[in-house]
């Protein structure tokens, strides 16, 4: 019996060493090309006649606009129009790649830690070198919250920098444990099904309900994702 | 104790993180449903909030998950 976690195994598919690093083509990387295709090709497919009056398939893709746009005005407000393609890259990204995670015999490539981690950090880097580029040294006056009696401040400030350095951390694990877990979970009762026979109908019916437990979740994930990291930059812009 | 078992009992023991975000989750949504009850018309401006912090809430509830696997998975004897 297999065990669930063989689904996480990183093979690579076309083996490429460069001076000692090991920098295979995997299947990992397989689906992340795959992702940036379908999303960046159905997107181009859409809306690339520009009609005036959109068609259905061009209709679909002004709603992702609309909502990633809607989602910037809301949190950063008028500011944040010139962080649209990279907060829309990071959304179709992370969708793209948890919604073919739920094709049977694919591979999620956002349920391993140093894919989250690693978009998780680069935010994270890129959003305090942006609060220190709009407000300098002035930028340290986050860590106090509007309000507090002066002597607060040793023990607010150490909290509250351990808060925010502790973002690209949750922003990572929070998309990795939410991949990872469900489809443990999946492999698991799936594996049940074949076990049990003619009763297998029951982890059956109760697979099928968490596939689309799933579907839900990997939109979620997206839009968390996503808008934790409009309020970051919302942050570095206005501070408080 | 040899060391397979105290694995599994301390992943067991991790794993019981996950109560908290269990009450966390019910008292999200009972507020949810509580405010669209009241107040049919805000249904729309508040949803997108309850699903935020059920996220945020649902993330700690994995964090414990997490480290029960990395204690199941993770560690070899004389780690």
């Amino acid at each position: 019996m297999a065990s669930p976690l063989e689904q996480f195994e990183i093979k690579p598919i076309i083996p490429i060493e460069i001076g000692g690093v090991d920098v295979s083509f995997t299947n990992s990387s397989l689906w992340m090309t795959i992702a940036v295709v379908v999303a960046g090709g159905t997107l181009a497919i859409a809306a690339g006649r520009g009609a005036m009056v959109p068609g259905r398939l061009q209709t679909v893709a002004e709603l992702f606009y609309e909502f990633i746009a809607g989602l910037i005005k809301e949190t950063i407000g008028a500011q944040g129009r010139k962080y649209f393609p990279i907060i829309f890259t990071v959304f179709a990204f992370v969708l793209t790649g948890n919604l073919l995670g739920m094709i049977p015999y694919s591979f999620t490539f956002t349920s391993h830690i140093i894919v989250t981690f690693a978009m998780a950090i680069v935010i994270f880097i890129a959003v305090t070198v942006l609060g220190f580029v709009k407000h300098g040294m002035h930028f340290f006056t986050f860590f106090v919250p509007p309000g507090t009696p002066l002597v607060m401040y040793p023990l607010m400030i150490p909290i509250e920098i351990l808060s925010y350095l502790s973002r690209p951390i949750s922003l990572a694990v929070r998309l990795f444990a939410n991949m990872m877990a469900g489809h443990i979970l999946l492999k698991v009762i799936a594996g049940f099904v074949a076990a049990m026979g003619v009763f297998g109908i029951l982890p059956l019916a109760l697979v099928v309900a968490l596939t689309g437990l799933e579907l839900i979740i990997a939109f979620l994930q997206a839009y968390v994702f996503t808008i934790l990291t409009c309020l970051y930059i919302n942050d570095a812009l206005h501070l408080h | 104790m040899d060391f397979d078992s105290a694995k599994l009992i301390a992943a067991g023991l991790a794993v019981m993180g996950v109560i908290g975000s269990g009450i966390g989750i019910g008292m999200i949504f009972s507020s949810f449903i509580s405010a669209v009850g009241r107040n049919p018309a805000a249904a729309d401006d508040v949803r997108a909030m309850t699903f935020i912090g059920f996220a945020l809430v649902e993330a700690l509830a994995l964090f414990a998950l997490v480290i029960a696997f990395l204690i199941l998975f993770g560690i070899s004897p004389g780690a």
